[in-house]
């Protein structure tokens, strides 16, 4: 951004249309109204009309937008943890459990796919909070730092002692019934996903593990048991990233070790980043921009994790608020030049 | 002498002095700045290729080669820090993640360039080796003990007997009152970058003869450098020689007696099992109200 000329400065005031619209008023008109309910609502008609029309477009970008939401899923999870203060650099330790624990399911108890997704969704989601329980007393870079570590430990774990398959994984897990299926419930657990997180980060029970990011003290002062608060919200946050990898387990009828890659826990940090952490939406929309990207280059091999490295890096220095934030303040308000007035010394 | 208990001993010392070795950079930074870089593996790989560059390319015997490759990446370790870490710093979460990006970019950079095969080796100071308890080893092995043991004490030496090492010490301890004092916190913490990333060119310079300069060695170097770092405690040298001495012999008897694939559950579970037990590690003090409530 450039500097302004001397004797003014910029101001950021808000849209007419926003102001009008703010109001009960965007009731009068039909563009006031638009201008509320269309960015919320084209999304999600897109999103939900994708499976169907989408059938026209190549079945390679259908799979493109599973994975997107996949790790949407996932972002979403960083950025509930991410709100309470707990920096996971780990997403796969969440997605590896819910994924082994689908495979577990359907291959052990021969579950079908409509029961084991969401039974392996709660159990994973428990597992992971119950593993997690010891280190929930660390705080900031000391959390990062052990989930960093827990997903490859999984990994290790399940490689030496050969359970669940060990190297060679579980295969041969039922499928789910057709692409439309699969489409559309990753398209509904993303949507409800956002829309409770969103929900949750404003209710009472929201207001308090933002408190615990910002002053964790505090919070204890004021008499709430953290580490129950902090359980709670790893076992919500945990949901659905068990969910993507019970989901994923079924649709490409493995799973194995590289559930716990370290790419399940780099691209949902990396697109949480780039939409800015804090809102959800912004985690969806780094999601959407990462995950094509990331596949547009896939003939460049790990070029693209040094790119996505880059924008991660990029985004987290210049632009920390994240596009989400910076998009929604263009949409909202515009910039201007105002007069600085000369202080008038004692007149 | 029992030839098994002889080698558990012999390459356990081994061992912990390589993981020591590993760790000496990242747990230097640390300590110093409070600047958890995460990019350290991805300077350490960096040595490796920078050396094996300069020796192929300009055929620099080996150690004018390692020579250049500490004071470059030591450099590189600066303006990490110039252009990374300064714009966040503060914010340690951003650090660590803007480090992470920069290691990872570096790492697989490297793996896209093709660095991959097995053409890319280091040679060894001193071919050959010796007997010691009946037990052969090489003798790069007794360099990497030797080198280690004296970094070691060097390090040790700096920071409590040095103008500039008291001065990173006190930076770490309090940040606003060494600032008072007339100590620069950007300068002190680029300083400390630079060190622990010269460290690991040290270490990535007698470590990798060893075997090839394989990608992966990047990111277990990382988490060998948090395993110690962690277990030890920050800012103490005697943790951190205690905290590679534990882990290093751990690693090396279930190697022995269990299986060698059990050696790396070992560190990982001893990183988790001490974090959630004593998150300043066994010998860390002055953190211990920051990392835990």
């Amino acid at each position: 951004m450039s500097r302004a000329p001397t004797g003014f400065r910029r101001e950021r005031i808000d849209r007419g249309i926003k102001v009008r619209s703010d109001d009960i008023f965007a009731l009068a008109s039909l563009r006031d109204l638009s201008y509320l309910i269309l960015p919320r609502a084209l999304p999600v008609a897109a999103l939900l009309l994708f499976p169907i029309v989408g059938r026209g477009i190549s079945p390679y970008w259908q799979t493109v937008v599973l994975s997107t939401l996949v790790i949407a899923l996932l972002a979403l999870s960083w950025d509930l943890l991410a709100s309470a203060g707990l920096v996971s650099l780990g997403q796969a330790f969440f997605f590896g459990l819910g994924g082994y624990t689908a495979g577990f399911l359907n291959s052990g108890l021969g579950l079908s796919p409509f029961l084991s997704i969401p039974l392996a969704t709660l159990l994973g989601a428990a597992l992971s909070t119950l593993l997690l329980f010891p280190l929930l007393r660390l705080r900031g870079i000391y959390f990062g730092m052990i989930t960093f570590a827990l997903p490859l430990l999984c990994m290790r774990v399940v490689e030496t002692t050969g359970l669940l398959g060990g190297t060679e994984g579980l295969s041969g897990l039922t499928p789910l019934p057709s692409r439309t299926v699969e489409l559309y419930v990753i398209t509904l657990a993303v949507l409800v996903t956002a829309f409770v997180f969103r929900r949750l980060s404003t209710s009472d029970w929201g207001l308090v593990y933002q408190a615990i990011r910002d002053n964790d003290r505090a919070v204890v002062a004021a008499g709430f048991d953290i580490q129950r608060r902090k359980a709670q919200v790893v076992f919500l946050a945990a949901l659905p990233a068990a969910f993507a990898g019970a989901f994923v387990t079924h649709r490409y009828q493995f799973v194995g070790m590289p559930a716990f890659a370290l790419d399940y826990s780099t691209m949902p940090l990396t697109a949480a980043v780039i939409g800015g952490p804090g809102s959800f939406l912004g985690a969806l929309v780094g999601a959407f921009l990462l995950v094509p990207l990331s596949e547009l280059m896939r003939e460049f091999g790990s070029l693209r994790v040094v790119v996505y490295s880059a924008m991660l890096l990029g985004f987290t220095i210049g632009l920390p608020e994240g596009l989400f934030r910076f998009a929604a303040r263009k949409y909202g308000q515009f910039e201007r030049l105002a007069p600085i007035e000369e202080p008038s010394h004692g007149k | 002498m029992g030839g098994l208990l002889a080698s558990t001993l012999v390459y356990g010392l081994v061992s912990s002095a390589t993981l020591l070795l590993t760790a000496l950079g990242f747990s230097l930074t640390f300590g110093l700045s409070g600047v958890a870089n995460f990019a350290h593996g991805g300077l350490y790989l960096l040595s490796g290729f920078t050396a094996w560059l300069l020796m192929t390319h300009l055929h620099l015997p080996f150690l004018a080669a390692a020579a250049a490759t500490v004071v470059l990446v030591g450099l590189v370790g600066a303006l990490v820090y110039r252009v990374v870490v300064m714009p966040v710093r503060g914010i340690h979460l951003a650090e660590v993640i803007s480090t992470f990006a920069v290691g990872v970019a570096i790492i697989e950079l490297f793996r896209w360039l093709g660095f991959t095969t097995y053409d890319y080796v280091l040679p060894v100071l001193v071919e050959d080796g010796i007997d010691v308890l009946g037990v052969t080893v090489d003798w790069q092995r007794l360099i990497i003990v030797a080198v280690a043991l004296v970094l070691t004490l060097a390090l040790w030496a700096f920071t409590h007997w040095t103008k500039i090492g008291l001065a990173l010490r006190g930076m770490s301890q309090d940040e606003y009152t060494a600032l008072s004092v007339g100590i620069e916190s950007d300068w002190a913490a680029m300083l400390s970058l630079a060190l622990g990333a010269g460290l690991s060119a040290v270490a990535a310079m007698v470590l990798f003869p060893l075997g090839i300069i394989s990608i992966n060695s990047g990111y277990d170097a990382l988490l060998v450098a948090l395993a110690v770092t962690v277990l030890g405690g920050l800012e103490s040298t005697a943790g951190m020689i205690i905290g590679s001495l534990v882990l290093g012999f751990a690693v090396t008897l279930t190697g022995n007696y269990v299986g060698p694939r059990w050696g790396e559950v070992v560190y990982l579970g001893a990183i988790v099992v001490v974090l959630a037990v004593r998150p300043s590690g066994l010998l860390g003090k002055s953190k211990e109200l920051e990392e835990r409530v």
